[in-house]
């Protein structure tokens, strides 16, 4: 009777499992989140992996996944280690991911070849190759809201506003303290570039990724060289101990800024309060009162279902994240509208980022409006060049020092556009792009 | 010309046109040379002991100072926290102790060094699960330590600011040091353990319990990390990210020796003076960053006149 029961019960699971195993399979699509919770840079990792995380999470528990589709997701540590990097990636691969975020500008150059030929979009978010922005040259890479040029340009724009005017930059030193390393060394054609055109000198401080904490000789030498403003590329460790270092020399911290990854909470408050007056350029506003945050509170963190302390939602760091999976959740939701399916590849996930638009109107309706500005992709410009503000440590928290305002994009776009071209003769042969993108 | 000149001539000009600016250069150096003594230390009583490379002290540094605030978040006031961490760096010690050490008695030193290499990695994942991988405040204020600075001003423009935190580091490790020699020397224990670092089979023919004896100086070694995570938490934050750090006092042992007390000591201000008025002075002229290999190079020069390092033993063999 037993072994009946036994083999009736089997044949029936058989049969369950035959129906339902399909089902799984064509109402999800995978995303592999390359993340960093270990090692020196887990300080800013954590926060970005929470946000990503959560969100997604979120969507699928609030919506049953992007129009019916569950998101099936999971982490990849890199340790923000390129070679992690590169194998997370293959993993990726072989898992069929719908995108790759590399959360890195080290992974990310190594990952551009292999984008095109294994036909995966890489989606670095306001990091990586600025001239992969030019879709024409770089079809499976996008990197909005911003490239660091943009980031750059912001800033020195801002510089120039508290001068008076860009021709007030004429003869001030700007320091530039950078890490020394893929990341740091992007924006630096650039500074040289705008230096020349303005008629500001620059002054370059590196840091060894081994010595981020230990930065007493760069502060020192931006004691005695007295630049006017100070400009930070820094991420992980190398942050706080920045901005402790800018405090107890007295560096004036309103002329301290950095770029968006030196905006962490945790960042600016290892300063105390003299790191009171520290800014940073931002694309994204910090704050939990948005309803998309208060969805994720309730159905993913209250839940259990998340690493996220429960405090730290809001934070810069944080909703940063949050806006990369809404650029990946976004993009899904654009790529089955444009191809009719509801479980789409990768191929059609860079369709869906390419013609990514997300207006005033569709944040309201995705509940984070005011967090960041509308966004539009479009094939041949796959960052944008959105406006940015900045934003200002009080001693607590991040509040906005300025409206949004636009980088200077003009001034970049040909240097920008040069140095893709330039890339693609140094990696000859480069692929062309299969569908030309129509003029704008 | 030109090039002999910022070489020979400019440097030495900036330090006399803006002595504060020097004077302040070489505290900073002081301060950092003490905290890689500080590590060093750990090394060398580690190796005196049981001629073990102990490449996990960088890990023990982070280990330590992660128990410490992580117990403080937990709610533990914060002299609760530093007994418990000390308790906790007790525990390790007899762990490694029986776990490591004991089952690679009469191994070569080879084996014993991979050994530490594989606890590094065995305390990087178990400090990540138990206190997670973000960066945390040193809990400076609460230990009582002390904060601020203090300021001279020199001439019109001069001035020269001193932390008060670096200036407890500084007295701390001159305490450590003087406590360690005191120990080493006039202490039963300290006897008993310079007899083993001689000669492991006799010092256990005359009744020195190695064990007991290898336990002990990990223990102290968990104590200077445990100091040494204090103060360089303090100047940044407790991180994973300081282990690479630790990696500093290498240069620190070829320049003093690998079993000197004192060399550690006078081998960390040499580096730690000497990188930092490198890379202020002479590091432009190549696009500064110099500091990370300039503290290597220096131990490389003293190493091809003195192997065994300033204050190591000469080892002869007689054939």
């Amino acid at each position: 009777m037993r072994m009946k029961t036994l083999l009736a019960g089997s044949v029936l699971m058989g049969l369950a499992a035959s129906f339902v195993a399909p089902a799984i399979a064509e109402d999800s699509v995978y995303i592999q989140l390359p993340t960093y919770r270990t090692g020196p840079y887990a300080g800013s990792g954590i926060h970005i992996a929470n946000g990503m995380s959560d969100y997604l999470a979120m969507i699928n528990a609030r919506d049953g996944g992007v129009n019916g589709v569950k998101i099936d997701f999971d982490e990849c540590e890199t340790g923000y280690d390129t070679q992690k990097g590169v194998e997370c990636y293959e993993q990726a691969k072989a898992k069929n991911t719908l995108v790759f975020n590399p959360w890195s500008t080290g992974i990310t150059l190594q990952v551009i070849p292999k984008s095109s030929v294994d036909k995966i979009p890489v989606l670095s978010m306001a990091y990586g190759l600025s001239a992969a922005a030019d879709g024409n040259t770089f079809p499976w890479v996008f990197n909005p809201p911003d490239t660091y040029w943009d980031g750059l340009s912001a800033i020195i724009k801002y510089i120039g506003e508290q001068e008076g005017g860009m021709e007030g930059l004429k003869g001030k030193k700007i320091g530039y303290i950078f890490l020394d390393a893929g990341y740091g060394r992007e924006p630096i054609p650039l500074l040289d570039n705008l230096a020349q055109k303005y008629g500001f000198e620059v002054l370059q401080y590196p840091v060894a990724g081994k010595e981020m904490q230990n930065q007493s000789s760069q502060w020192l030498s931006i004691r005695r060289d007295r630049p006017d403003y100070v400009v930070m590329w820094g991420w992980g460790a190398m942050n706080p101990t920045a901005i402790k270092e800018a405090v107890k020399n007295r560096f004036d911290m309103s002329k301290f800024i950095g770029v968006w990854w030196a905006g962490g909470d945790e960042d600016a408050r290892a300063g105390g309060a003299g790191a009171k007056g520290y800014k940073s350029v931002s694309f994204n506003n910090v704050g939990a009162d948005y309803p998309a945050l208060q969805d994720i509170k309730k159905l993913v963190v209250d839940a259990g279902n998340s690493h996220t302390p429960a405090d730290t939602i809001g934070e810069n760091l944080y909703n940063r994240g949050v806006v990369n999976a809404l650029y990946m959740v976004e993009a899904i939701r654009t790529a089955q509208e444009m191809t009719g399916k509801k479980v789409i590849n990768a191929e059609d996930m860079r369709l869906g980022l390419e013609n990514l638009k997300i207006d005033e109107a569709r944040l309201e309706a995705i509940g984070l409006k005011g967090m960041i500005a509308p966004i539009e992709i479009t094939c041949s410009n796959h960052s944008g060049h959105h406006p940015l503000f900045i934003q200002e440590w009080d001693g607590e928290k991040w509040t906005s020092a300025t409206d949004w305002f636009s980088p200077l994009t003009e001034e970049v776009t040909p240097i920008l556009m040069q140095a893709s071209k330039d890339y693609a003769t140094s990696n000859a042969p480069w692929p062309t792009r299969d569908d030309a993108c129509p003029a704008n | 010309m030109d090039m002999l000149y910022n070489i020979l001539i400019d440097p030495f000009v900036q330090m006399v046109d803006a002595p504060d600016f020097l004077i302040q250069v070489v505290w900073e150096g002081f301060v950092a040379g003490v905290l890689y003594a500080l590590i060093a230390l750990g090394f060398v009583l580690i190796y005196k002991a049981s001629g073990v490379f102990n490449f996990a002290q960088g890990i023990m540094v982070v280990f330590a100072g992660l128990s410490l605030v992580g117990l403080h978040q937990k709610g533990v006031p914060a002299w609760l926290a530093l007994i418990l961490a000390i308790g906790i760096m007790a525990i390790l010690a007899v762990c490694i102790e029986k776990f490591v050490m004991r089952p690679l008695v009469g191994q070569p030193d080879i084996i014993l060094l991979m050994a530490t290499i594989g606890m590094t990695y065995f305390l990087i994942g178990l400090g990540e699960v138990i206190f997670g991988g973000e960066p945390k405040q040193m809990i400076t204020s609460e230990l009582g330590l002390p904060t601020g600075s203090t300021a001279f001003e020199m001439g019109e423009r001069g001035l020269v600011i001193l932390q008060h935190i670096d200036i407890a580091a500084a007295v701390i490790a001159l305490l450590m040091v003087g406590g360690l020699a005191v120990f080493f020397n006039r202490t039963r224990i300290g006897r008993a353990l310079r007899a083993v670092a001689d000669d492991h089979t006799a010092a256990l023919s005359v009744g020195i319990s190695l064990n007991q004896i290898w336990a002990i100086v990990w223990f102290a070694a968990g104590i200077v990390a445990l100091a040494t995570g204090i103060m360089w938490g303090a100047r940044s934050d407790v991180s994973f990210a300081l282990e690479i750090v630790a990696l500093k006092a290498l240069p620190v042992l070829i320049l003093g020796g690998f079993t000197s007390i004192p060399g550690a000591i006078i081998g960390g201000l040499i580096i730690g003076i000497g990188e930092k008025v490198g890379e202020i002075y002479w590091g432009g002229l190549v696009g500064g960053g110099i500091e990370s290999w300039l503290a290597y190079v220096i131990a490389l020069v003293f190493l091809l006149f003195r192997p065994q390092g300033l204050f190591g033993e000469k080892i002869i063999e007689r054939i």
